[in-house]
């Protein structure tokens, strides 16, 4: 038989424990992103990372909301352990008939600061449990900055527009109201054909935020794909009224200005259709703010591009396609004048597909949304 | 009767591993079914499960569980891992992570092409993206890596399809391209990096094998020829130089290493110069298209871009016979006894009877679905998957 004292300390330890745990737990789960955080290139603290999300797949559904907050400092590896941790403790939640915490969930993804992937992910899992819930959400995200979860409004949109009778005026509005949160191709096209039904031309261009002004100057040699790494004059200084010996004899600078939807600069046609070639193409962006921004290149050439005299990347492929946004590049706009240079290189290939000499390339968002240079609306 | 009991248990785990299928084309010999026969016509479907997003990877078969790997998203960005019940196809568990690297691909391609494998235990999912993720069979990530988040200029613009295989604790991750081209051998229990090589440049889409000797040897094959390396330490054990196809991968068999090389090429190991293979024949009649050759212990199988399927003698390369098949092949065949299982681009499969004399298509079926992705087998059953099905058929 529990002596009275025996049995007072118990119950005092146990209450103290019962009053403390969830902190200890919670700070458990703190402790156990901050690990996985810690993963980064070629394996680093691959073992910290391991070990924590291991125990964060553990977890009970308190931990939710914790490692959609720890997605904010996470790079993308780490980013995919907490995913997993995420989806791992709410799928074994809802297998048991647990309750999610859907309302801290929507208050998450209403807070458009929070970062983009996790919002998605609590959306994905809001509409897991409770769809009709996340579907309250949709028309609010034509103008969020996560590009996935304005998709989601872009084609409610699209599907009113089309299941409205043709010669009803909310189809136009509807279109136009869908390309204003629109940049996933598949969307924008289906608009842009829409409203050319309906009478309305859309400037893909500017939509996008093409680049279509260049200075191209050129050809210099890359016989025998020797011309990657060779430093030719334009990489040392861009001057416009400059002229130098090319491969083919003296070369200047020349404006060219496309005037094709998806801004394709054919080099080919529009300057030369040169094999073993060097061609620069400069152009400038006025930037309102310092602001990241990604560089959106599509070329079936080879290449480098320097932003602000700096090199940001290269890639030595040629012909294995082209396609919209193929490059991504992550950079960093100043506010004023930034000036772009490209290196495009085309090899000697004789058959007919290799003939393609050609840039596509804007300055948008990181989420995809054009970028109009300062100044313009 | 306690000893008797566990003898029985072991000899049915054993039996179970046995008819797994852990990795592209098989887990023995490459295409080959070793297992039950399957079924006679892929009519027979057992059960239907619905994928979604895109994928050509083929699925493996771990005990009870059909794993397939998938991409969704309209960058294809978002990977997939989908676990289904062998028994039923219910859907058991799905895992989803980001992709670190590029995801743009040929249309026709998807950036889940790669095939994942397992060592039984764990799951090395693999993608287009030179993502790799591992999980055990229950869905929770142990590792995950991102080749080309480490090295920015491992991708093609094409996408890349090679398979992933699992040898001796090392995962063999190719990652070769035109531009920054390697191929990496993984620590499977932890995921760090046992060695990384530089690889010829030039795009391949082609998968490495396990020599199926005693020696622990891993085959890697390029534009350049074989690379024979050690999975332990990426120590280059012989080479053949003389040339290889891009994207039909080999095949070894009967101490033969059969390489998509000159038509096809049969190599063995050296044995004056250990460092130089022996070319045993050749055959430029036997070319294959896209899909791999596949190779019993008598005969080689290979399908052409027409669609047709030739065979020829394992013992000196020569075409004994050729049948047409309809349509085109993307998909790798499976052979099982006397029966050729082929799957054309349109979901138009194909049973072919093979004799010495002549092959001849016994029935067909429609899936009437794109199909690209090799098909699987483990205990008498075929698996199929398209981009939107998975179908098992026994």
């Amino acid at each position: 038989m529990l002596s009275l004292r025996f049995a007072v300390r118990l119950t005092l330890i146990m209450l103290i424990a019962g009053l403390t745990a969830p902190q200890f737990a919670a700070a458990d789960v703190r402790d156990d992103i901050t690990a996985v955080l810690k993963v980064d290139h070629q394996a680093e603290n691959i073992d910290s990372a391991r070990k924590g999300v291991e125990r964060l797949q553990a977890s009970d559904v308190d931990a939710l909301l914790p490692i959609l907050s720890g997605l904010e400092k996470a790079n993308p590896l780490a980013a995919n352990y907490l995913r997993n941790a995420f989806e791992t403790v709410a799928s074994r939640a809802v297998a048991n008939g647990e309750k999610l915490p859907v309302e801290d969930l929507l208050n998450f993804v209403r807070r458009t600061k929070n970062p983009d992937i996790a919002r998605r992910l609590a959306f994905e899992w809001i509409r897991k449990v409770e769809p009709q819930q996340a579907e309250e959400l949709v028309p609010n995200f034509l103008g969020d900055p996560s590009a996935e979860l304005r998709r989601e409004a872009v084609a409610r949109l699209l599907k009113e527009a089309e299941q409205m009778e043709a010669g009803n005026p909310g189809r136009q509005s509807r279109y136009l109201q869908a390309l204003s949160g629109a940049s996933d191709d598949d969307q924008v096209k289906k608009i842009v054909a829409a409203l050319k039904d309906l009478g309305v031309e859309v400037n893909v261009q500017e939509h996008y935020g093409f680049l279509n002004t260049w200075h191209l100057i050129g050809p210099f040699d890359n016989r025998d794909k020797k011309g990657f790494d060779v430093v030719y004059p334009p990489e040392k200084e861009v001057k416009l009224e400059a002229e130098y010996e090319g491969q083919l004899g003296p070369v200047r600078w020349q404006q060219i200005q496309t005037d094709d939807p998806y801004g394709l600069l054919n080099i080919a046609t529009d300057f030369g259709p040169y094999k073993g070639a060097v061609v620069y193409a400069y152009s400038e962006f006025e930037s309102e703010y310092d602001q990241p921004v990604e560089l959106r290149l599509a070329t079936p050439n080879a290449w480098k591009i320097w932003l602000n005299d700096e090199l940001v990347f290269e890639r030595e492929e040629y012909h294995r396609g082209t396609f919209f946004d193929q490059y991504r590049v992550p950079a960093r706009l100043k506010s004023g004048k930034n000036k772009i240079l490209i290196k495009v290189l085309q090899n000697e290939q004789e058959d007919s597909w290799a003939q393609v000499y050609q840039i596509q390339f804007r300055i948008c968002q990181p989420n995809g949304m054009a970028l109009q240079p300062a100044g313009k609306e | 009767m306690r000893s008797f009991i566990c003898l029985i248990l072991l000899a049915l785990t054993t039996t179970a591993q046995a008819e797994d299928w852990l990795q592209f084309r098989g887990t023995s010999s490459p295409g080959v079914v070793q297992g039950p026969e399957l079924p006679e016509s892929f009519d027979q479907i057992a059960w239907t499960a619905e994928l979604d997003g895109r994928g050509s990877s083929s699925p493996i078969i771990v005990g009870d569980k059909v794993i397939v790997t998938g991409c969704e998203g309209p960058r294809q960005d978002r990977l997939t891992v989908t676990c289904f019940a062998e028994g039923d196809g219910k859907q058991l568990w799905k895992r989803e992570f980001w992709a670190t690297g590029r995801t743009v691909c040929h249309e026709k391609m998807s950036v889940a092409t790669p095939t994942p494998a397992s060592d039984g235990e764990r799951i090395f999912a693999y993608y287009s993206s030179n993502d790799v993720a591992c999980l055990d069979l229950e869905g929770n990530l142990l590792w995950y890596r991102g080749l080309t988040y480490d090295f920015p200029n491992v991708s093609n613009s094409l996408g890349m399809s090679s398979s992933v295989i699992v040898k001796d604790g090392t995962v063999v991750c190719m990652a070769e391209n035109d531009t920054q081209s390697m191929t990496f051998g993984l620590n499977a229990a932890d995921g760090t990096t046992k060695w990384q090589l530089d690889r010829p440049r030039g795009a391949n889409w082609t998968s490495p094998i396990a020599w199926p000797g005693e020696e622990s040897i891993v085959l890697l094959q390029s534009s350049k020829g074989v690379t024979a390396v050690e999975p332990a330490t990426g120590k280059t054990v012989w080479e053949y130089l003389d040339g290889a196809a891009t994207i039909p991968s080999l095949t070894a068999v009967n101490g033969l290493v059969i390489v998509p090389s000159h038509g096809l090429t049969a190599l063995k190991p050296g044995v004056s110069d250990t460092t130089v293979p022996e070319i045993v024949w050749q055959a430029s009649q036997l070319s294959p298209a896209t899909p791999s050759p596949v190779v019993t212990d008598k005969f080689a199988y290979v399908i052409n871009g027409a669609g047709v399927l030739s065979c020829g003698d394992l013992s000196d390369g020569k075409r004994v016979w050729q049948c047409r098949m309809s349509g085109k092949f993307s998909a790798t065949p499976l052979v099982s006894g006397d029966r050729l299982y082929a799957i054309n681009e349109q979901g138009n499969a194909q049973v072919v009877k093979l004799t010495p004399d002549g092959g001849e298509v016994l029935n067909s079926h429609e899936f009437g679905e794109t199909v690209l992705a090799t098909p699987s087998a483990a205990d008498g059953a075929i698996y199929v998957r398209s981009d939107n099905h998975l179908w098992k058929i026994k």
